[in-house]
């Protein structure tokens, strides 16, 4: 046998670096001249980026130096990270936003991991939402109030959106369900109200919430400008999620239902204890990515005149001698946004694996 | 403050219930809160302006802050609202503010149409023109073909637009909502010319010019419009619109009297001109009428100072000159109807 | 997919074996009535506590003030408009303009995503990475935050020069802080003509491709309709120029002391939100594209070279035609996120629809009544869009089978 191995001839391809090169880069003329092209210009542009953020940058809060500084300013975010962090919130209480922030994101990651999922995690939402308003809002157990306007920054962000998607969850379910329902009149109503609230712009919405809702009210009834708007997004989120929720809905096999019936179960039983459970677990990964979505709809508060994340550094850029440097701000705010929603589509990418891999 | 808590306890509860107030009764419900909520400027030096503590100075603060003195006998219980253009007058007509001191310009359309009232004017403005230096402008007459930075929303811009128009002029106007972002858009080069109320210009020019150099930039001596700016309530509660009208017109007939915050209580006491015995309550009748007690129009210049104070300590450093603000008798056209 | 179970999904009027069609069906009747009259109740209330507050505080409603003067000037318009126009009118610059955007925003991000779709899929190794992570980096960045970025960098004077003693880029384009200006071909019928011409070029390209797809289904013949539709498109604009006297003339941008005046102009707030919501959009086009690409069984690529055809024939000749089926319905969504996402011009002051709607809104003091306005327009045109797609749709179903 040992003489005919001989005889073979070498195996086309080696592991090893250079067949690695050859196989993903070098493999054909025309990306041959692709590759080269691409590595011509990165060679320059990444020294050039590089001596803009890193070289040739000013690190120290001093906008003197800036001004005559050929790279980045990152100068500014030294100044004003206080205020791009947590907005015009009373300097010597920002312990709190801070605390907050950080449940948020332990509760939001907490809620991600499903060997968590159960009753207590309702019951650290149900806790955890009333505490991180008292935190934000004091007024009790000792702590200083501070109104709602003063509220801004990352904190604010997190509020809109976790709040948001967390408190139209209900609504959305409800809405799926009356969607799909053969009760005419319920039907339409749900389908006239998502189609109407996905066929406008966020920012119309948040119009009627700063600016119609408080005539809608009866007299010396007045909503705060945060509540206006975070009722607005709400509903905004409800039709969203309802129709992600729908997907899982459809995605139910027929066998389900005529089993609940077998049963003799009643509606509400049959939806909530089989077609819901199965239908939320298919839409993980969807629900994950509107998520995403609305996290970044949050930015929109700013036109209405709130400061989240976005806004508070607008209004960092408002001091006359930094106003130059409101690129790098926004750079670094960036980074922020993409840390965050990159995890979360990250996990929505792992869910769906998982899933898979359930259903196999 | 309640404000939060209120909030809160709305939200938990259902929209429909919690703090209804007496229909009507504007007054009533500032007494009941023990507050006054006045909606103001987001930031504009001299007339209302947050420092980073979040406390607010300005003369449209201080008119807030003396008719809290008078109805509430404290010029501390004021809550401020900071307000866009867009925002104000749907936050006053729906009662999120209880009265609106955010240099607002006194026209017929919103008196009527819009369901407010102006109880006075509280500042003579008019819309003037700022341009770089370099651009070696004299007289908004040589403004054609320009490019004007403008807030949208505004008075100014249709006196923008007017002005050109009966001067046979164009002009391409650059319309950003909020303030600091026009503030921007001039100072980085956008736009040639800068308009908004002359106040407004000389506030921005000192505050907001890169690295200091207020000297790079001027304005020209045309004024194109009446721009009578000052606090305004909504319909439906006269007896309130006439204190927060007779809190301003005290402030007034103070600097006339020469009643100031120093020597307000003492002039109570002694003072032998019937006018100040009157305006001071020394002499009973004016607080009953407004249905205040008699020290209301003391406290509130106590708190704040008289007209000439406020102006003083808001606006003079901003390099304005009193011109028309200047009391009748002192050749300017600031009048106030007698207390009496 | 699994739309099949659509019907049978609730049994409120099937049989049920516990109990009484008739009870089921009045409880049905009972649930709606209740629920409908909790919402109407609840509209109704909140609508009369509106008429209420509206009448109370004396404020005026209704439409009238659609026919008053504007009397504000609006930036960038491509019909006539001054401030002596209605409010109207300064609602339907307002339309055109974030129709205009949105059209030249659908086809650019359409453009972009597709290519970088492929892309992400080349064999070659860099571009497929560099590619990614475009789509994961725009993708994760809030479409506002990134409009606004253009504005600042479009409006930095670090970056750029100022437009009063502008240095031109070349010949007369100028490249400035208030936008770029170039020269612009003065009116003349000629350049009427050759605009007309395009639009009748793309219908005659269109009749062209149609017949010779058929031509080639029922005789196998092909026809370059690539390289003829790509001479008709150019070609025929260009003879209608010639034949209406070959204009040559343009205006160009001349320094004045206020910087610029005259010829073709883009301003920077245009170019700040066009650059924005299409390189978001592309983003998300391209993921779709990927993944409608990604759908499309190996074997049909397998199939393709062992017939010997071309990567780039398999890829538009096979691929793409049945990736379609898969790439269109979430596309559409795209197309409407992204003309809803361009009414956060008014952001950065680009005159959209919710820009002047704004201006009016703040002018009048109407604020339902141009609300109103802007969320009717913005609906047509989501369901304009929708249907659209929808017919477009249905019609590449319809030619696969």
């Amino acid at each position: 046998m040992a003489t005919t191995t001989v005889s073979l001839p070498p195996p086309s391809e080696r592991p090893g670096p250079i067949s690695w090169l050859r196989r993903n880069l070098f493999n054909n003329m025309s990306n041959g001249i692709t590759t080269i092209l691409l590595l011509a210009a990165l060679a320059y542009a990444i020294p050039a980026l590089f001596n803009w953020a890193v070289t040739e940058a000013v690190t120290a809060p001093d906008h003197e130096a800036c001004r005559v500084a050929k790279g980045a300013c990152w100068g500014f975010i030294a100044e004003k990270y206080r205020l791009m962090a947590f907005g015009t919130y009373p300097f010597e209480e920002q312990w709190r936003p801070l605390v907050a922030s950080a449940a948020l994101v332990v509760l939001v990651i907490v809620s991600a991991i499903p060997a968590a999922w159960g009753r207590a995690l309702i019951g650290a939402w149900v806790v955890g939402i009333p505490a991180i308003l008292v935190l934000m809002g004091g007024g009790w157990f000792g702590l200083t109030e501070v109104e709602t306007d003063r509220w801004g920054g990352l904190p604010l962000t997190l509020i809109l959106a976790t709040f948001g998607i967390a408190l139209s969850f209900p609504l959305a379910v409800l809405l799926a369900l009356g969607r799909a329902s053969d009760l005419p009149a319920i039907k339409a109503l749900c389908i006239g109200f998502i189609e109407l609230v996905r066929g406008v712009p966020l920012i119309t919405v948040l119009f009627m919430a700063s600016l119609v809702i408080p005539l809608f009210l009866p007299e010396g009834v007045n909503f705060d400008k945060l509540l206006r708007a975070q009722i607005g997004f709400i509903l905004f989120a409800a039709a969203y999620v309802a129709e992600v929720i729908r997907g899982g809905l459809a995605a139910i096999p027929k066998g389900q239902y005529e089993a609940a019936d077998a049963l003799g179960l009643s509606y509400w039983y049959k939806m909530g204890f089989i077609v819901l459970p199965q239908a939320l677990k298919h839409v993980i990964a969807p629900l994950v990515n509107t998520f995403i979505g609305l996290f970044k709809d949050t930015s929109l508060v700013i036109i209405i005149g709130m400061f989240d994340l976005l806004g508070a550094v607008q209004v960092a850029s408002n001091d006359p001698n930094w106003r130059s440097f409101y690129v790098e701000g926004l750079l670094a705010v960036a980074v922020i946004y993409f840390v965050f929603c990159y995890a979360m589509a990250s996990y929505a990418r792992w869910v769906e694996r998982r899933l898979d891999r359930s259903n196999r | 403050m309640m404000g939060f808590k209120r909030t809160l306890a709305v939200a938990a509860i259902t929209a429909f219930s919690a703090t209804s107030a007496l229909a009507g009764a504007s007054l009533d419900a500032v007494v009941k809160r023990g507050e006054l909520i006045c909606g103001v400027n987001t930031g504009l030096g001299g007339f209302s302006i947050p420092d980073s503590a979040g406390k607010w100075t300005g003369l449209d603060v201080d008119v807030c802050k003396a008719v809290a003195a008078a109805i509430l006998k404290d010029a501390s219980k004021v809550k401020f609202v900071p307000l866009t253009a867009q925002q104000r007058f749907t936050a006053l007509q729906t009662g999120e503010v209880d009265i609106l001191s955010r240099n607002t310009t006194w026209t017929l359309t919103r008196d009527t149409s819009l369901g407010l009232n102006f109880a006075g004017v509280s500042y003579y403005d008019g819309q003037g023109f700022m341009v770089p230096k370099k651009l070696n402008v004299k007289s908004a007459k040589e403004l054609d073909g320009a490019t004007v930075c403008v807030q949208p929303g505004t008075t100014t811009e249709l006196n923008l637009a007017d002005y050109f128009r009966a001067n046979g002029m164009s002009f391409t106007p650059v319309v950003i909502e909020k303030l600091q972002e026009v503030n921007a858009a001039f100072f980085s080069g956008r736009c040639d010319v800068y308009t908004t109320d002359a106040s407004g210009l000389a506030s921005i020019r000192k505050n907001d010019a890169p690295n200091g150099k207020s000297e790079d930039y001027v304005i020209l001596p045309e004024i194109i419009s009446k721009e009578p700016l000052g606090p305004v309530v909504r319909h439906g509660d006269d007896q309130f619109f006439d204190i927060v009208k007779w809190t301003l017109n005290a402030l007034i007939e103070a600097e006339e009297y020469g009643v100031t915050a120093a020597n307000a209580a003492d002039m109570a006491k002694s003072s032998k001109n019937p006018g100040v015995q009157r305006l001071l309550g020394t002499t009973p009748g004016m607080g009953k009428a407004l249905g205040l007690d008699e020290q209301w129009a003391l406290r509130a210049i106590s708190a704040v100072g008289n007209y000439g104070e406020i102006w003083k300590k808001n606006i003079e450093p901003l390099g304005l000159p009193r011109g028309v603000n200047n009391l009748w008798t002192q050749g300017g056209i600031m009048y106030a109807p007698p207390a009496r | 997919m699994a739309d099949s179970s659509v019907d049978a999904r609730t049994t409120g009027t099937r049989p049920s074996t516990s109990r009484s069609f008739y009870d089921k069906e009045v409880q049905a009747i009972l649930w709606q009535v209740v629920i409908l009259t909790i919402v109407i109740g609840a509209g109704y209330y909140l609508y009369s506590n509106m008429q209420y507050n509206l009448e109370k505080r004396q404020i005026k409603t209704g439409f009238d003030f659609l026919s008053r003067e504007a009397g504000f000037e609006i930036g960038e318009s491509l019909i006539q408009y001054s401030a002596a126009s209605t409010y109207a009118r300064a609602f339907v610059v307002g339309i055109i303009n974030t129709l205009y955007m949105a059209a030249i925003g659908i086809v650019l991000a359409t453009i972009i995503g597709t290519v970088i779709g492929i892309a992400t899929l080349s064999q070659n190794w860099l571009v497929a990475k560099l590619t990614e992570w475009y789509i994961h980096i725009l993708r994760n960045i809030p479409v506002l935050l990134q409009i606004i970025f253009w504005y600042v960098v479009f409006l930095n004077d670090r970056f750029f020069q100022d437009a009063r003693g502008a240095e031109p880029l070349f010949g007369d384009v100028f490249v400035t802080i208030r936008g770029i200006y170039a020269p612009i071909p003065l009116a003349h019928v000629g350049w009427t003509a050759a605009l007309i011409a395009i639009p009748v070029a793309v219908v005659a390209v269109w009749i062209l491709s149609a017949w010779a797809k058929r031509r080639q289904t029922l005789t196998g013949e092909t026809f370059p309709t690539f390289w003829v539709g790509t001479a008709v498109l150019l070609g025929l604009p260009v003879i209608a120029w010639l034949a209406f006297g070959a204009p040559w003339e343009f205006e160009s941008p001349r320094a004045t002391r206020f910087g610029l005046r005259g010829g073709g102009r883009v301003t920077p707030e245009f170019m700040a939100v066009l650059v924005g919501l299409t390189v978001y959009t592309s983003a998300f086009i391209a993921e779709i594209v990927r993944a409608g690409i990604l759908s499309v069984h190996k074997g049909q690529t397998e199939a393709g070279r062992a017939l010997g055809l071309r990567d780039s024939t398999i890829m538009y000749q096979i691929i793409l035609p049945q990736a379609l089926r898969v790439i269109i319905p979430p596309t559409t969504s795209q197309y409407l996120n992204l003309t809803k996402n361009s009414s956060l011009a008014v952001a950065v002051g680009y005159p959209d629809l919710v820009s002047t709607g704004n201006t009016t809104l703040n002018q009048t003091g109407q604020a339902p009544e141009a609300i109103l306005i802007m969320m009717a327009v913005y609906l047509s045109i989501s369901l304009g869009i929708s249907l659209f797609m929808n017919w477009y749709n249905a019609k590449i179903q319809l030619v696969e089978r």
